[in-house]
């Protein structure tokens, strides 16, 4: 096949078809001014050219930084493993099975991984995966309003900054009232949740630790939104869950997050993967599909699409959702990250970030003139009051080499001396002592 | 295709059975063939007001999900919750056990336009020729 689109006479056939005689009185209706002067594209150059190119382009970007960023995405180790699987051409050139049944094999991959993400969380049914963990909080919100009828959403602050401009994005122009609690030292304020919850409220979402680490009991919150037939959504990071309690142990009826941190690495953007998970009597409710395993007539075990039946392909204009996508080769690979880990791995995990992130706490807690945030317990990131302006203090640490946090007043008011810092089981004490000498020497 | 007489039928498949002012609304045995194994219903609210033409319901079948409409105006007085526990009775009996829901009609006159057994009948061969 030529890669060439169309020829000379396929494009005057096309003109002559239309009734135009040229490419220009094609685009008469603009106006010439309108019109561009040039492309301003370069002449072409060769493959080792471009490459050289691109390559000295690239290596402007700093990527040897020790890394205490997290603020939602977290430096997590990814075992050689998932890579080797994920890479597997059988799953790596697949596409969304819509062929569904002829693919028992990512079939079983999803159902393994739907089976794990209920586990991780406790809930009843989880879909086959979402964009991300953004996403994930529209879907959930969504299947609130659909499942009370009802269209007032109360939204913790602690609840990562990204998520609630994507609500808000994906929300405007619908009909729906929003309102947006404080957080005070560090956990959500139940009186300003209470005070907003009434008869026409559908959810109440909250996040687990919250953005600035802070873990917290939610259940009093979840139990008061069912008093006035509100569902609770709590957003969770899931290598917490290897020791906090999970979102069903606090009376969720649908739990998300973001899946990153189970083995994809962190990219500018990602591709990353949301997911969802929710009670039994939910499960219609829940966009995109799940899969289910059976027997045939002959008593073999195999796997189909149960719940696709509301999907955007099937059912264009009503359809539970027309942003779900499967992130499926994500959801494999954070299949593929638990099964590996297993439960008692899940547990160890969480206590080593959690561990590291308090050692952390501590070395930092002693360079004069630094103050931690220890109102409430964090897992594996906290809040630290520099002398003087985050912003400033990152970009010397990265002269440094280290990423050293996420400076809060880029999201909240006020706290432009605040810097989230986030420690993960990568991290080893001598990084620890380093970026806490580092530090020390910035300020 | 069983098409009984004495009900009314729309275009969209539903059937209707006029008592008094209460309109006893289903899906026509060819709505449940061509559907296939019926797996969920959706029922209304009882005491929901409902349009003419509007969705009533929602049936589900392994591979599609499908609306439901109002043949006529009213409020839902009673729906059928067996129908949600054991949706193959949809597939077993439409017209019989498988009612879905009964309105108490607006406007009778809404009736006009509905279909009787022959035009129905007329109708899916036309469909179906």
């Amino acid at each position: 096949m030529n890669y060439i689109p169309h020829t000379e006479e396929q494009t005057r056939q096309m003109l002559e078809a239309i009734g135009v005689s040229s490419i220009d009185e094609l685009f008469d209706g603009i106006k010439p001014e309108l019109r561009p002067k040039s492309f301003n594209i370069p002449q072409s150059l060769s493959e080792q050219e471009v490459i050289s190119r691109l390559s000295r382009i690239a290596q402007k970007n700093i990527v040897s930084l020790k890394n205490f960023l997290g603020a939602g995405f977290y430096d997590h180790y990814i075992p050689a493993a998932v890579d080797m699987m994920a890479g597997r051409s059988e799953f790596y050139t697949a596409y969304t099975p819509y062929q569904a049944e002829c693919s028992q094999g990512w079939l079983q991959a999803i159902y393994e991984y739907q089976s794990m993400i209920c586990q991780l969380t406790g809930m009843d049914c989880a879909n086959s995966s979402l964009y991300d963990g953004g996403t994930a909080i529209y879907e959930a919100a969504m299947m609130a309003i659909r499942a009370t009828g009802r269209t007032k959403i109360i939204m913790d602050s602690g609840l990562n900054m990204i998520y609630r401009t994507m609500l808000y994005t994906y929300m405007s122009n619908l009909n729906i009232e929003f309102v947006e609690t404080p957080v005070i030292h560090g956990q959500s304020c139940r009186e300003e949740i209470f005070r907003y919850l009434d008869e026409k409220t559908a959810a109440v979402v909250t996040q687990n630790p919250n953005f600035f680490g802070a873990v917290d009991d939610h259940s009093d919150i979840a139990q008061k939104a069912h008093s006035v037939g509100a569902l609770s959504i709590i957003s969770v990071y899931p290598v917490s869950l290897g020791m906090l309690k999970t979102p069903a142990e606090m009376g969720a009826d649908i739990a998300t997050g973001e899946g990153q941190s189970l083995g994809m690495p962190l990219s500018f953007g990602g591709p990353y993967l949301g997911f969802i998970a929710c009670k039994q009597a939910l499960t219609r409710k829940m966009p995109g599909r799940i899969v289910g395993a059976g027997t045939d007539r002959e008593g073999r075990r195999g796997f189909v699409l149960t719940l696709q039946a509301r999907e955007q392909h099937i059912r264009r204009e009503r359809a539970t959702s027309n942003i779900c996508s499967n992130e499926a080769l994500c959801a494999l690979r954070a299949g593929i990250y638990l099964s590996l880990l297993g439960k008692t791995g899940m547990e160890e995990l969480a206590r080593l970030n959690y561990d590291k992130c308090e050692y952390a706490k501590d070395c930092v807690e002693k360079i004069p003139g630094l103050k931690v945030k220890r109102s409430s317990p964090t897992f594996n990131e906290f809040t630290i009051a520099l002398p003087r302006n985050a912003d400033v203090v990152v970009e010397k640490m990265i002269d440094k080499g280290f990423a050293p946090g996420f400076p809060l007043g880029k999201f909240y008011k006020g706290m432009n001396n605040y810097l989230l810092v986030a420690v993960t089981e990568k991290r080893t004490k001598e990084d620890i002592e380093q970026f806490v000498q580092a530090l020390e020497k910035v300020l | 295709m069983n098409i009984p007489e004495g009900l009314l039928y729309t275009r969209e498949h539903e059937w209707v059975k006029i008592e008094s002012d209460m309109a006893t609304i289903g899906i026509t045995d060819y709505a449940q063939f061509s559907l296939g194994d019926i797996t969920f219903v959706q029922l209304p609210a009882p005491g929901a007001d409902i349009q003419k033409s509007s969705v009533i319901a929602t049936v589900e079948s392994v591979k599609a999900a499908s609306d439901v409409y109002a043949p006529l105006s009213g409020k839902v007085a009673r729906i059928n919750e067996e129908i949600v526990a054991n949706p193959e009775i949809v597939n077993q009996s439409p017209y019989e056990k498988a009612w879905f829901a009964v309105i108490k009609t607006r406007d009778l006159s809404e009736k006009q336009g509905l279909l009787d057994q022959y035009e129905y009948k007329k109708y899916l061969d036309e469909l179906n020729a």
